[in-house]
């Protein structure tokens, strides 16, 4: 019995982990290869629910709803990349305040906080009709735009588009000298980042049957985690493996946060954690994630240093 | 097919730490031109090569390459006629990508770029021709990374990257300066090698007045902003170090030249 919870805690990680890791890959975009912290996605991803979810309501079908949140979170990405390239508004506060905007405007879209998806037709209730079994629809169709978001964004590293996008976030000086305008593919590479962010918050709204104002909050952080996460375990040597990483990431992200939750359930601690607390847990492991990569380089350069002697 | 007509450009403007960098600055290059521009630290010569880029707009004047008045340009659209090599080797390629995929880039310097590969298999083949050029053996390592290399193996990738394309104007900003002294000597063999078997149109910087005389078919030096020395052809050629140290304490009033410039006999 225990052994079967915990295997669909690992079932339900997965599947979440894979949701999300299409958030982690636009947040991959735009804080790893343009080198731009874009704070904007905690609005982007909530943008993305609240659409899908009124859309399907409104009897669009889902898989369009989905389509018609990522444009929405494009838009949100041009406005940031308006904010920051024509108006000059440092990267930070050009995502701060665009994130901040959104929460009117997602409450004006719903109408309401929290909004609801009962009896509604969403793609996993479409893949249930199929014949897929209700536990494995969300992780049938997680697979199914993983796999190609993952193939897609690589091809498209490698068009021309895609290299000057990559150059941009690694030397802009040069990009420009070779006669390409930064600010476009910055714009650019937001909002490709914000357009899968929130695409991964329309997927997410059908699957959990809701969307809310604060499903975003935190978006950056447990995006930043998958990076890292997948940074760690899983090798950097091409773009595949390191778009896979971002996906392994967050899957791991996921199924770690499962255990903890299911672990707390079962314990006598005077301090229950619950799925509130994640929050903080999460920011402690980022904060971590972010130092430790120095600290080993730093205990290597001082055991290099004591070879010598 | 480089014309700097009258160009004015200040910094801080206005406070008290305004900085005059070009004062009606005129300078006029003909095609195939390969000139070596020498001057003391805060002379202009930087802030000229990149008026000319369009790192910044000026003041007053225009600036024309091939014809094309270029004044307003940003500099991502002047790119498409002018080609680029930096005192900072990290500054000129792309570090966290490969060898090709730099080249690549270069390739497609001024076009518009679009959802097409970036790199071909012609390409490859032509890059792995142009890098054994250099004699460096980076023709072996098509995907390694960049930020791999030596500081020369950089700027000699940034000068094919800067040529892969023949550009109207050459502009190299003391792409030797951080370089040592061998390393320096190969480098400018190099480059000297590109601009005169390509016939371009070449400005380069240099704080070593050798190089400045060896190299080229004319010289300028540059003080407070404005040329005050413009020699060109046999007159060039006979110029010894001690003449432009004799020209260049004429200029500073009789005082001692500038430190980096006697360190750099």
């Amino acid at each position: 019995m225990a052994i079967t919870n915990w295997l669909w805690d690992i079932q339900g990680g997965v599947t979440l982990g894979i949701i999300w890791a299409m958030m982690a890959l636009g947040l991959y975009l735009t804080y790893r290869v343009l080198n731009y912290a874009d704070m904007t996605v905690d609005g982007s991803l909530t943008l993305g629910g609240a659409i899908s979810a009124v859309a399907v309501t409104a009897g669009v079908p889902p898989i369009l709803a989905i389509l018609i949140a990522m444009v929405g979170g494009m838009a949100a990405g041009s406005v940031t990349g308006f904010l920051h390239t024509k108006l000059k508004i440092p990267d930070l506060l050009a995502g701060i305040l665009t994130q901040f905007g959104l929460y009117s405007i997602n409450l004006r879209i719903m109408g309401k906080a929290n909004f609801g998806l009962l009896n509604q037709v969403t793609l996993f209730s479409q893949i249930k009709d199929l014949g897929v079994p209700s536990k494995w629809a969300g992780l049938v169709v997680g697979l199914i735009f993983i796999v190609i978001l993952v193939i897609g964004i690589y091809c498209f590293f490698g068009t021309e588009i895609g290299c000057a996008l990559r150059a941009t976030g690694n030397n802009p000086d040069m990009v420009r000298a070779m006669g390409s305008n930064t600010k476009a593919y910055i714009v650019l590479g937001l909002v490709i980042g914000n357009g899968l962010v929130a695409m991964c918050g329309a997927i997410l709204a059908q699957y959990q049957g809701y969307a809310d104002i604060n499903m975003g909050v935190g978006t950056i952080v447990i995006g930043l985690a998958a990076i890292m996460i997948g940074e760690v375990i899983f090798s950097k040597k091409s773009y595949m493996h390191r778009l896979t990483g971002v996906v392994i990431g967050s899957i791991v992200y996921r199924i770690v946060i499962a255990f903890v939750l299911r672990i707390s359930l079962n314990s006598n601690f005077i301090i229950k954690i619950t799925a509130d607390d994640m929050k903080l847990i999460t920011a402690i492991l980022v904060a971590i994630a972010m130092v430790l990569p120095r600290m080993q380089k730093k205990a290597a350069a001082k055991s290099a240093k004591g070879d010598h002697k | 097919m480089l014309d700097i007509s009258h160009v004015y450009k200040s910094f801080n403007i206005g406070t008290p730490v305004q900085k005059d960098a070009l004062i009606d600055l005129s300078l006029h290059l003909n095609e195939g031109d390969f000139v070596t521009v020498i001057g003391g630290n805060g002379a202009g010569k930087s802030t000229m090569l990149n008026a000319v880029a369009g790192v910044f707009g000026v003041d007053e004047g225009t600036i024309k390459i091939a014809g094309n008045d270029v004044t307003k340009d940003p500099e991502y659209k002047r790119a498409k006629y002018i080609g680029r090599v930096f005192q900072d080797p990290l500054r000129g390629t792309a570090g966290d990508m490969w060898i090709e995929e730099n080249l690549a880039f270069a390739l497609r310097r001024g076009k518009r770029r679009s959802f097409k590969w970036g790199i071909s298999n012609k390409e490859r083949e032509q890059f792995v021709e142009l890098l054994k050029t250099l004699d460096l053996g980076l023709e072996n390592r098509l995907s390694a990374k960049v930020g791999l290399l030596s500081g020369g193996q950089r700027q000699a990738l940034t000068l094919l990257m800067a040529t892969i394309q023949k550009p109207q104007l050459l502009l190299l900003d003391e792409h030797t300066a951080a370089l040592d002294p061998h390393t320096a000597k190969k480098v400018l063999d190099i480059t000297n090698k590109v601009v005169t078997e390509n016939n371009l149109t070449t400005l380069m910087i240099t704080h070593n007045m050798k190089d400045a005389i060896k190299y080229g078919n004319r010289l300028i030096m540059m003080q407070d902003g404005r040329i005050i020395y413009d020699v060109a052809g046999e007159e060039k050629k006979n110029l010894k170090v001690s003449d432009l140290l004799v020209k260049f304490e004429e200029a500073s009033g009789g005082e001692f030249a500038n430190d980096r410039m006697m360190l750099a006999r």
